[in-house]
Parts: structure tokens; sequence; C-alpha cells
């Protein structure tokens, strides 16, 4: 278990003082596919640097199951990284890079051999064991980074955008690798991308990161489903934004008025039961064509554009008052495609779906 | 690799070498002309007012390592020459060594300052180059002579009451090469730290490495090019050096570079000093095969 408590950096002082992590506090649970997904500068690199040892927060705690690791210089802790760019080293082979952790632990050349050899296996590599690392291909590098890494069985692996230079196929077979690891050897994974299809595909759970700042946590299908800010809806996946006052609340739903006419139920934001205008974030799949102005639709509008995309359907609305709405509707071979550009159609959504967003 | 399967053209194959040779030859004459002239010398007899009389001798390389005793005629070993050759090598050695331990880290620091202070640094290690070779030894001479400013201050501070003789002395000469082949090192050390990976530092930290290790097994073999070539570019000119020994050694205390002078000069003895060319260029050469083979069997030696 990993808490990051209160974590501040600031780089720089004075006027270039620049805060790369702003009171960041999580905690990343044992044996946990964790996932920091942000833009690009937004710290993620920052928080794992500061995990690892190598650079210390300015303010807050970094604790190893309860162990204190900001003392500690990166040499003493159980933490490894697959770093960005991989920093192999290149005057070793294959096989004396995987070693290289164990060797520095003192441990038994016996055990040291035999490990190199699983891990080796465990990422196909065993018939390259020989080769230096410039004789490799990058996927291949990828995958010795790896093996270098979790060969001395640390309790934390950092892995920072460890797939982001390999093609989209070796990609997802990497996925599925990684994932398969993290099962087999029970490690925690520290996980940083900015591909919202791989945080979601591989994490336990994601936090979403922005401004030196975490603004979410939780599962892939609370993220997405259930974004808190409008940051996070609008970060991951596609969403619509409807503006309304919210005029009825008990503890998890809310009744809001929206400003394009209709009324919905939506999830409110935990802890946040006020009152006043707010903004409800709906998802493109979440809503459902109905006939115009019925007691079923939401919110009525016209349809200007269709766009066929062989799984499913987009349709680009206008709705009533002049915003845009993206509608996505699965295709099956017995449903054809009725609406039409500029035919007016109904919106509904059910109750307890769209989520209503803190701001 | 290609080469392998696809056959040029005989056009192709020689044409190059029908084009470089005026080039070639030109390099040739010039690299082993002078070198082959020596060679010849060395076997000839000395005139009696310097030059050579065109008469096939062996004395010369006989007189390299041995000596006839003037009165009884009896044969001994020319130690004085032997002395020489072991001050040249263990000189040229100690300087190589006093350099890499001066030169890495200084490369080191200019290395990892930000990229717009490198230059800057790299130019005041320079600066000594422009400044002619004899301004320099003269420099150091006033430096540690007996009445000179190291001496001085530490008689001023008190914590001496004589001056400490260092001029005319071994260390005088080894200071000297020092100061003036110092840059040589820096220099190619300084390039191979310049693209060094400072990732690969922050890695082996990760694998558990602590600082000395990360030096030991990181930064030194991966930059070992760097320190190779500027242990050459150190050692070769040092084991000739002639400047320096002769303004702080004094004379008395000479290096290979002196004597072949003096054999072409006072000594007239062309033929000798020919041979003593010769046998630096072979220490030169042994040297310079020995390092770079060890060096190399070290790199890939571990694992
Ligand atoms: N050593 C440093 N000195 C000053 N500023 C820094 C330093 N390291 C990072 N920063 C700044 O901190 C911010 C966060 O950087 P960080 O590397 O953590 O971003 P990131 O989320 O990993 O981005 P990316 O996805 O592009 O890798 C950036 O704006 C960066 O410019
Ligand atoms: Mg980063």
């Amino acid at each position: 278990m990993i808490e990051i408590d209160g974590v501040s950096k600031v780089f720089g002082s004075g006027v270039q003082a620049f805060t790369a992590l702003d009171n960041v506090s999580v905690t990343i649970r044992e044996n946990e596919f964790f996932t920091l997904l942000g833009p690009s500068g937004c710290g993620k690199t920052t928080l794992l640097r500061t995990i690892a040892g190598f650079n210390a927060p300015t303010n807050g705690a970094v604790r190893l199951d309860g162990q204190d690791l900001v003392s500690l210089p990166p040499y003493k802790r159980p933490v490894n990284t697959v770093f960005q760019n991989y920093a192999l080293f290149p005057h070793m082979t294959v096989a004396e890079n995987i070693g290289f952790g164990l060797e520095m632990l003192n441990r038994p050349k016996a055990e040291i051999s035999s490990t190199v050899d699983q891990m080796l296996d465990l990422v196909q590599m065993t018939a390259m064991a020989g080769r230096r690392t410039s004789e490799i291909s990058g996927g291949q590098q990828q995958r010795v980074a790896l093996a270098r890494a979790l060969a001395p069985r640390p309790k934390v692996l950092l892995l920072d955008e460890p797939l982001s230079a390999l093609d989209y196929k070796l990609r997802k077979g990497m996925q599925v690798e990684l994932k398969r690891l993290q099962n087999e050897t029970g490690i925690t994974f520290v996980f940083v991308t900015h591909d919202q299809e791989e945080a979601l595909s591989m994490s336990d759970r994601i936090a979403v990161m922005n401004h030196a700042q975490i603004l979410q946590v939780g599962s892939p299908h609370e993220i997405y489903e259930h974004p808190s800010e409008r940051f996070v809806a609008e970060f991951i996946g596609e969403t619509n934004f409807l503006i309304g006052t919210v005029t009825q609340a008990d503890e998890t739903q809310g009744s809001v008025a929206l400003d394009a006419g209709g009324n919905i139920v939506a999830r409110l934001p935990q802890g946040e039961g006020g009152m006043g205008q707010v903004t409800v974030a709906v998802r493109p799949e979440q809503a459902t064509f109905c006939a115009p102005d019925s007691g079923e639709a939401t919110v009525s509008g016209t349809v200007s554009n269709v766009v066929y995309l062989g799984t499913d359907t987009h349709f680009h609305l206008t709705l009533d008052d002049g915003n845009p709405f993206a509608l996505r509707l699965q295709n099956t071979p017995d449903n054809s495609v009725q609406q039409k550009v500029g035919d007016r159609i109904g919106i509904a959504i059910a109750p307890g779906v769209a989520q209503v967003l803190k701001d | 690799m290609a080469d392998a399967t696809y056959t040029r053209p005989f056009s192709e194959r020689y044409s190059h070498w029908i084009l470089l040779s005026p080039a070639l030859l030109i390099l040739f004459v010039a690299a082993f002309g002078p070198l082959f002239i020596v060679l010849i010398y060395s076997f000839l007899t000395a005139g009696d007012y310097g030059g050579v009389v065109w008469s096939f001798s062996t004395d010369a390389w006989f007189n390299v390592f041995a000596e006839r005793d003037m009165f009884d005629d009896t044969l001994g070993f020319a130690d004085a020459h032997l002395a020489i050759f072991w001050r040249s090598f263990r000189l040229a050695a100690v300087t190589t060594v006093v350099a890499l331990i001066f030169g890495f880290p200084t490369a080191y620091f200019i290395a990892t300052r930000p990229p717009k202070q490198r230059n800057l640094w790299m130019l005041l290690i320079m600066v000594p180059f422009w400044t002619n070779l004899l301004i320099r030894t003269f420099a150091i001479m006033e430096l540690i002579r007996n009445e000179g400013v190291v001496n001085s201050l530490l008689m001023a501070m008190g914590v001496i009451n004589e001056p400490i003789q260092m001029l005319y002395t071994d260390f005088a000469i080894m200071i000297g090469m020092l100061y003036v082949y110092l840059p040589l090192m820096v220099l190619p050390i300084y390039a191979s730290l310049e693209r060094f990976d400072f990732a690969l530092v922050e890695a082996a930290y990760d694998l558990y490495a602590n600082r000395l290790r990360v030096l030991w097994r990181v930064i030194l073999p991966v930059t070992k090019p760097g320190i190779i070539a500027g242990s050459i570019l150190v050692m070769i000119p040092a084991l000739g050096a002639y400047v320096t020994p002769r303004v702080l050694g004094g004379g008395k205390r000479m290096m290979l570079g002196n004597l072949i002078e003096l054999q072409f000069g006072q000594g007239r003895n062309w033929p000798l000093g020919a041979a003593l060319a010769i046998v630096l260029l072979i220490i030169v050469t042994a040297s310079m095969i020995y390092y770079v083979r060890a060096a190399g069997k070290e790199g890939a030696g571990h694992g």
C-alpha cells in the first residue's frame, strides 16, 4: 500500500517557481493496477519520480506499507521503474541488463542466473539473451526494460508511458502481457499514460490528473460513467453537457430542469447536494431517440449530421436552444437508421444515468 | 554486410583506388619516408662533425643498450640510457594517470552544467592552449622554484622554514606535463560524457546501485572510449616530451626526447639519435597496443 499524503513539488524558486504537484493525496492499494491519466505536463512523471525517489517532495509524505520513503535514496527503495525511454545499459547484454538489479543486491550468482532465465522466459526474450541492447527492436527493448525492473521482485513497479513508442499492434499485445504479468507476480503496478483507452482497459483504478492535482480516483467504470467534474468527463470519451437547475434532490439523485427544456433525473456528485445551476454530463450512448416533444423526450432537436461507423452510428443533433448534442446508436442487423438530416427528433435519457458535475 | 551477396562491377570496385592513388602516394611517402630515413641512419656510422658516413654499422644499436668502458674496454649496460627510458615511461604513465584523475571529474563537471554554460567552461579549459608552450612551462617554473609563488606563500604563512626543492625534480616535470596535456584528457572524455544519457544513472540508482557502483558499473564503462582516447592523447606526447623536461628538469633529468636531441646536437652521433628515436617509437606503439587491449578486455569481461 502506497500512501501519498499531501505531496507538493515546486520546481525552481521566486518568479521561476513552478508547482508540478499541488497537495496530492492518494492511496494505492496492494497488488493494484493503478493508472495515472492526464494531459501532457500535468505532473504524472513528477509523481512517479517522487515515489521512485528521483525528486524529493517539497511538502508531504510518501509511505510504503506504513514505512516512510522520502528519507530513503532510490537505491534503498523496494520500487523499480520502467522508464519512458527504457534507459537500458548499452554496454551490457540483454541478460546482464536483467541481472543488474539482483547483482547490485549482492544476490548469489546461481540465484541471479536462474532469475534472469525465468525473466527472459517471461518476456519471451530467451533467444536474445546474449545480444547488446542496441541490437534489438524497440518492442524488444521495452520488454527487456520490463524484465529488468521485475527481476529484483520489487513491491511496486512504476511504469512511465512504457507503451507510447510502440506501434498499435505491438501495443495491444503488450497491454495484455502487462496485465498478465501483474496478475502473475502480484506486484503493485503504478502505470502512467495519457491514452484513455489504455487506461480504461487495463486499470483496476484510475487517477485523473490535471494541473498538478488529482481530480478523481475510481474504477474505469466509475470514471467513465460518473465523472466528478467537467475536465474528467471531457478528457475521457465524448460527453454532452446540459445546463440546468436542480429543483429537487435526495442523497444521490436530483431532478434538474434543463435550460433546453424538459426535466432529467441525474446522479448528484458525492457530498454536494446543493441546489442552483449545474452542468449535467450525458454520454452519447446514454441517450436514445423517441418522438419529439412527447412525454418520453427529455429534450428535442433536429438531426444535423449522420455518420455511419460500422459498429454504431453517430448522430450530431442541434437542440432547440441551439446547443449541439451527440448521440450514438449501436447498429444491429435488424435496425436500419431511420433518422435523416433535418428530421425533428426527441432525445430520451433514462433517469439516474446522467451525472451532475461538481463545479 | 550487403557486400557479401552483391558483387560490384570491376570499374566500381577499383576506380576509386585509382582516383585516390596520388593522395595515397603522398600520404605514404610523407608518413613512412622520414621513418625509413631514420631507420637507415641508425645503421650508418657517425660522422666526426655530425651527420653520417655511408658505411654500414650496428654501433648505434649496440650503444643504445650497452657501453664500453673508456679505460678497461669492458662491456656494461648503458645504465644511463636505461634510466632515461625508464624515467620517460614512468613519468608519462604517472602523468596520464594523474591527468585522468583530474580530467575525468573536470569533464564530468562541465558535462553536467546547463548546456549554455558548457561552452564557456570548455573555452576556459582551452585558453592555456593559446599560449606558447615555452611560456606556459616558464610560468610553472615561476610557481614552483625555490623563491617562487608556492614556496614564498608557504614560508610567509609559516608552514615551512626552508623552501621545498620542487624545481629540477621528476615531480616538476610531471606537474609541467600535467598542466600542458590536461586539456587533451578533458576534451575526449567531455565529448563522450556529453553524449552520455544520464537517464542511465537514474536507472542504475533505481536498480539498487549506490553512487560508487553507478560510477564503476555504468558511467566509466559507457564513457570508456573517451577515456582511452584521452589517455592515448596524453601518453604519446608525454613519452616524447622535450621542452618540459628541459626547462623543469634542468638538463640533468633527461627524458627520451632530450636524449635524442642531444645526439643530433652536442653528441654528434646521428645514428645513435636515430636508433633512440626508433626505440621511442617502439615504446609508444607497445604501450598503446597493451593499453587498448587491456582496456578492451576489461570491458568485455563481466557477465
Ligand atoms: N526539473 C524540472 N524543473 C522545472 N520544471 C519541471 C521539471 N520537471 C518537470 N517540470 C514541469 O513540471 C510539469 C509536470 O511535468 P511532468 O513531467 O510531471 O509532466 P507529465 O504529466 O509527465 O507530462 P507528459 O505526459 O508530457 O510526460 C511540467 O510543466 C514540467 O515543465
Ligand atoms: Mg511524463
